[in-house]
């Protein structure tokens, strides 16, 4: 396909694109731009950010992951454009000189651009801002210094782009639902792309040929987001950050958890749609949403079909979706909000989840009307633990309530040992996690992240 | 002057714009090759058959080569020539070379290398310390013992005994930049290699001797590296070797870097340990004696095993007087990446046991464990009151001009030296017997529990502790004494090369190798300050072994303190050569000669430093000079375990506090006051960003950082998603960092002190706050494991409770 976009402010025009070539590959091996770092590959360092600027502004976002196709009409700042015209260094640059905030200056590009795109959006929230940029030399002080002392300096204009008018690529670059379910239904072995923080390391890690590729990134009328006095629905499109924002005012214990999800790059590039249609047991959405009592809505063609979200994760690597048919949305209903997300993982932030627990558990007049609980990381698929919700539901809300519904987590779930946890650390933190969240209702201190020295 | 100021790094504004280059951003000759090695997928085992025809079919693939391709030497181990380039006929860990691609393409190479078939004769594979124990698996004939004293009947007859033991994870030095080498063939049979190593005379060695050329044969250029953390010291060799073969196979240039699991899967990591301890004390926690068992998981090469294994040895006492001690050292050998160096080089190993062993102890005696220690403590800074103990010079013998003697892995020859005065009683004296003068920890540790506050934040602890019956508090206090030389006494020795030209700028080079610590600004901070110039007029360039030869690794923290004053040595070598020219044509004598502020003055005359060289050059001066060093005072016999290994120690002491969750162990440091002795400090921004990122990183090795190998031995834990470095917000919310106000006793340039490493240990003040956190659910002292990862911490408060 053809692609259009902006690279540091130049118009670059490129014919029959290899649709799973990475923005990291394509700087560095064909134009000679190798400010952008690899490190990792796969999206968990950094090193290789770059800006991205479209309809949705400033971004920073992952190259190593990014297929070409993904940045038709948009704008592409890399490191080489960080600094004027001139060479004029950006605030984050001169303070990371003056502060000392590189050392090996690896992973330095990274930051810079990290920096430069949050510093653009006027965020202030540096360790959230940078937490997808890893640093093995300084210990990040003396970066967090230097972010903050760029804080009061002016966007330098250089560095404001403006995406571009592109017309349609390509057939596989679908700009509307309707055209998606189209060229799905005509290709239905294709491997649909939405944010590529799964799929790209298919490409490279497992070294896979993808063939045919749609792209879903231009279906703009599925990145809606609508909030009713009934229902929120989000479109599967919406990328991580826009949810967690979305999220903040109605369910904040699983906008919190948003924000430990991954880094800022790759929240801006992952979607719920495709944190979902995956199916892996370990994506902390689904066991939120389930807790939630959310429904899923699927379209192949032009039928559309809903299901109760925990029904469309049948077996491990096995969902409910036939050939063709693609996650349109997700929604749930209006509620108070009683839902608590926890995240265990070795890494506060930035980690994949050993243990995702989500627990919607109402109360009225000390009895639990109805208890919701969600588990990733549990099973071969994202579950529900519904032994333990019935041992709760209609009993008085109490410790001894509680310690007795803990029993049935015994009967829910038979986890793994792998890397990340054991299967006995798994299944007691489990129950733990039920105490922490009957301990926190009633006001007791449980969240290290809240204490300070 | 401009030493002690707090410069940036040199390369500060090419880091921030992207312009700083990398092995792997140096522009390539047209028809540059790409390397990628198979790898054997099983642990042990001998190969029965390979097929490769797919590999070689593979799209972009230009040649496959195997052991029997290679000309000459087929070796890549900086000690024992026990690392073959390519697998041999048998293999002994998942992730060993087996066979190498040159393709066109990087992603070409690294998809043929999937495609080898190859059989094996599968063995057991010896993956744990009780198994490699059965078997009798290590390296060196039996473990190693330094003893003073009798450890055993002091202990036997203390009033208070404790006795424990933990496992000790390894750690993955995750520089940011892989590993990467490019090998360009230039005329003749000569060979032009680019480097991402701390050790360019080792890639030269070892691309010669593969080659079969004299070592002048082949030039090594290292500009920078992305971090090196002791991972660049003879990891690089593998790609370095098979750049150069396949670049004089091909006529091509070649490059090879690992991508990022690969670099995991290949490249050794920091040694785990088993460790176990009994140790005797009085009433008053004077310890009497203590005793170690130390097993080092080495891997299936010997690599830098054996001094990583002595120097954890070494640092068994830390900072303080064991009147008896007594440690034992098994170096086994398993069949898993071979284990190598990393920041500390063993020293964080054996210093955390002894530090286990002390708030271990003050739990049990009911003492504050900083009273503890500062009861333990070396005597305070003294001039030396022992005769140093020398060993016999003994006679020159025949060195194979082969072996690579720069490596730490060279062998030492020390059977024939006699045997040692033995210690006297009662000294000042490390396990070792090297009399400890220099000991700044009683004045560091005041001082630091006064800023840290520690006395008052200990007492609010226990009262949240008392209040909260969840997430508990903790604090802990670690000291660190860090012994600088390499242990390998003849390493201890650093070349420079320094010219003024005529306009009077200065072009420097030496023999360390810069990977982020600062270490050519701070040699050319001290070049400006010889020839009295600002630093712009001083130009420091790539380590390159055409300009100084036979150079020691990057390593040991010792990259300041030999190559600045191998530096000094050559400025003043030029200095006073234009001082005697200058002085001359004036009628002045040398000595008045000054060089201040960018000018020489010579009797009433003035010159800038420009023309003052002008001046020399027409006088036909020599402007060009080289400077050598050698560390003086020391000697070591590392088969007894005597004699004076350290030129001197680097000093630190820290306070961490924590918050733990019970319920999960999930658990962050909250804040951290650190004071760290680099002596008179060279660049203080400099070392501060060593102490701060020393210590980050220090504390990720003991919490979050997790190498998990399942039963067949492969790592489980390979890419970022699953090891996990400390990440922005895992740095203390609260994190104070000064430098202790002293100067470094020994002579050292301009007396600072060595920094790349000491600060690591500081992170162990990381773990035990962990411990004294999960001590306050009460029960009995928490022997936590490390990492203390969540679920180590967990289990910790099950295992206190009684749960598990």
């Amino acid at each position: 396909m053809d692609i259009t976009f902006l690279l540091n402010g130049e118009t670059v025009e490129l014919a029959d694109v290899d649709p799973t070539a990475t923005l990291l590959d394509w700087l560095r091996e064909d134009r000679g731009l190798t400010g952008t770092k690899e490190g990792c590959n796969e999206g968990d360092c950094g090193a290789c950010t770059v800006m991205i600027t479209d309809e949705g502004g400033a971004k920073a976002l992952n190259s190593c992951i990014l297929f070409l196709p993904q940045l038709h009409g948009k704008a592409v700042r890399t490191v080489e454009g960080a600094s004027g015209p001139n060479g004029e260094a950006h605030p984050v640059q001169q303070a990371m000189v003056d502060l000392h905030g590189s050392q090996c200056g690896f992973c330095t590009p990274g930051f810079v651009m990290s920096m430069v795109a949050s510093h653009s959006s006027g965020a202030k929230d540096h360790d959230t801002q940078l937490a997808g940029n890893l640093c093995r030399c300084t210990g990040y002080a003396p970066i967090i210094r230097a972010a903050k002392a760029a804080e009061e300096h002016p966007v330098p204009v250089w560095v404001k782009d403006e995406p571009v008018a592109a017309l349609a690529a390509s057939p596989m670059l679908p700009g509307s639902s309707d055209e998606l379910a189209a060229v799905y239904a005509e290709n239905p072995d294709a491997t649909l792309v939405a944010g590529a923080t799964d799929v790209g390391l298919w490409v490279t890690k497992q070294l896979r040929d993808l063939d045919p590729v749609i792209f879903l990134n231009r279906c703009d009328d599925l990145k809606d987001i609508s909030i009713t006095d009934n229902e929120i629905r989000f479109g599967a499109m919406v990328d991580m950050n826009r949810m967690g924002e979305a999220l903040t005012d109605l369910h904040p214990s699983y906008a919190e958890m948003i924000r430990r999800y991954a880094s800022v790059q790759v929240r801006y590039a992952a979607t719920v749609g495709g944190n979902i249609a995956n199916g892996s047991p370990i994506g902390d959405n689904p066991p939120a949403l389930i807790a939630l009592d959310a429904t899923l809505h699927l379209r192949k063609g032009d039928t559309r079909r809903s299901l109760p979200l925990e029904e469309f994760f049948i077996d491990y690597g096995k969902q409910d979706r036939s050939p063709g048919e693609f996650v349109e949305a997700v929604s749930f209903p209006r509620q108070p909000d009683r839902l608590k997300v926890y995240k265990l993982s070795k890494r506060f932030d930035q980690d994949i989840s050993a243990v995702c627990g989500c627990f919607n558990i109402t109360v009225s007049n000390g009895v639990v009307d109805q208890a919701r609980i969600g588990f990733g990381g549990m099973a071969g698929i994202p579950k529900r633990a519904s032994h333990v919700e019935a041992a709760l539901n209609g009993k008085p809300w109490t410790q001894e309530t509680v310690q007795a519904a803990i029993l049935a987590f015994d009967d829910d779930f038979t986890p793994m040992t792998d890397m990340r946890a054991s299967a006995t650390y798994r299944l007691e933190t489990a129950k733990a996690l039920l105490e922490r969240y009957y301990l926190e209702d009633q006001g007791e201190v449980t969240n290290v992240l809240e204490v300070s020295a | 002057m401009s030493v002690t100021k707090p410069l940036p790094h040199d390369a500060a504004p090419l880091h921030v714009s992207g312009t700083a280059r990398y092995v792997d951003d140096i522009p390539t000759p047209k028809g540059t090759l790409y390397l990628a090695f198979g790898l054997s997928p099983i642990a042990k085992g001998k190969i029965t058959a390979m097929d490769l025809s797919a590999v070689k079919a593979a799209e972009g693939v230009e040649m496959v080569m195997t052991a029997e391709d290679l000309p000459f030497a087929n070796d890549v181990s900086p000690s024992i020539h026990d690392e073959p380039l390519l697998s041999d006929g048998t293999v002994h860990y998942i992730g060993q070379p087996v066979f190498l691609v040159v393709a066109t393409s990087h992603l070409a190479a690294r998809k043929a290398a999937r495609l080898g078939k190859i059989d094996y004769d599968e063995e057991t594979p010896i993956l744990t310390v009780e198994e490699a124990l059965a078997a009798d698996s290590r390296f060196e004939e039996g473990p190693r013992i330094y003893a003073k004293g009798d450890a055993d009947a002091a202990i036997a007859g203390a009033a208070h005994v404790i006795e424990g033991g933990f496992e000790l994870g390894g750690q993955e030095h995750f520089y940011l930049e892989g590993q990467a080498a490019l090998a360009v063939p230039n005329e003749g049979a000569d060979m032009l290699v680019h480097s991402s190593t701390q050790h360019p005379t080792e890639i030269q060695h070892k691309v010669a001797d593969a080659l079969g050329v004299p070592m002048h044969a082949v030039r090594v250029e290292t500009r920078r590296m992305g971090g090196g953390f002791g991972g660049k010291e003879s990891q690089g060799n593998a790609l370095a070797v098979a750049c150069a073969i396949a670049a004089r196979a091909t006529g091509k240039a070649c490059k090879m870097r690992y991508d990022r699991d690969d670099d995991m899967v290949i490249t050794g990591k920091r040694h785990a340990f088993r460790i176990s301890y009994r140790a005797g004390f009085d009433e008053h926690g004077h310890i009497q004696g203590v005793s170690f068992l130390q097993y080092a998981i080495c891997g299936w090469a010997q690599d830098l095993s054996l001094p990583v294994a002595d120097r954890a040895m070494l640092h068994s006492d830390n900072a303080y007087l064991l009147p008896n001690a007594r440690i034992e050292s098994h170096r086994l050998k398993t069949n898993t990446q071979s284990a190598t160096a990393y920041r500390g080089f063993g020293g964080p190993q054996g210093m955390i046991a002894i530090e286990r062993v002390m708030d271990h102890a003050a739990y049990e005696l009911g003492l504050d464990p900083v009273e503890m220690r500062r009861r333990n403590y070396y005597d305070p800074a003294h001039p030396p009151t022992m005769e140093p103990e020398h060993l016999a010079k003994r006679p020159l013998e025949r060195v194979d001009p082969h072996e690579d003697l720069t490596s730490l892995g060279a062998v030492e020859q020390v059977e024939t030296a006699p045997p040692v005065r033995p210690v006297p009683e009662g000294g000042n004296t490390t396990p070792y017997g090297m009399e400890v003068t220099d000991f700044e920890l009683h004045g560091m540790t005041e001082a630091l529990l006064k800023s840290s506050d520690y006395v008052a934040r200990k007492a609010a602890i226990e009262t949240w502790n008392a209040k909260n019956s969840v997430v508990k508090k903790g604090i802990a206090f670690s000291p660190v004494k860090f012994g600088i030389s390499f242990t390998l006494t003849h390493l201890n020795q650093a070349g420079a090369l320094v010219h003024v030209y005529q306009d009077g700028s200065v072009h420097l080079n030496h023999g360390g190798t810069e990977m982020g610590q600062g270490l050519f600004q701070k040699v050319a901070q001290v070049a400006a300050s010889r020839f009295g110039i600002p630093l712009e007029m001083v130009k420091i360039t790539a380590t390159d072994t055409a300009k100084v030869p036979n150079t020691s690794a990057t390593a040991a923290s010792s990259g300041s303190d030999l190559n600045g004053m191998a530096v000094k040595a050559a400025c003043d070598t030029i200095r006073d050569r234009m001082a005697d020219y200058l002085a001359e044509r004036h009628q002045a004598d040398p000595s008045s000669v000054t060089f201040t502020d960018g000018h020489v003055s010579v009797g009433e005359e003035r010159y800038t430093f420009a023309e003052a060289a002008a001046l020399a050059y027409q006088g036909r001066i020599s402007l060009s000079a080289t400077g050598f060093y050698k560390t003086p005072k020391i000697e070591w016999d590392r088969i007894k375990g005597r004699g004076r290994p350290f030129y001197y120690f680097a000093y630190g002491a820290s306070v961490t506090e924590v918050a733990v969750d019970t319920l999960t162990g999930e658990n962050r440091i909250l804040r951290a006051d650190i004071l760290h002795d680099a002596g008179a400090s060279l660049n203080p921004a400099l070392d501060i960003g060593q102490v701060e990122g020393g210590y980050v990183q220090g504390a990720g090795w003991l919490t979050t950082e997790e190498l998990v190998w399942d039963d067949k031995g492969n790592l489980r834990t390979h890419a970022p998603s699953t090891y996990k470095i400390p990440a922005c917000s895992d740095r203390p919310d609260i994190f104070n960092v000064a430098l202790w106000d002293g100067q470094n006793r020994e002579e050292t340039i301009y007396r600072s002190k060595a920094v790349g490493e000491p600060p690591f240990m500081l992170g162990i003040s990381a773990w035990l706050a962990l411990s004294n956190a999960v001590a306050a659910c009460g029960g009995s002292y928490p022997a936590l494991d490390a990492p203390a990862t969540a679920e180590e911490v967990w289990r910790g408060v099950q295992r206190i409770k009684g749960g598990i």
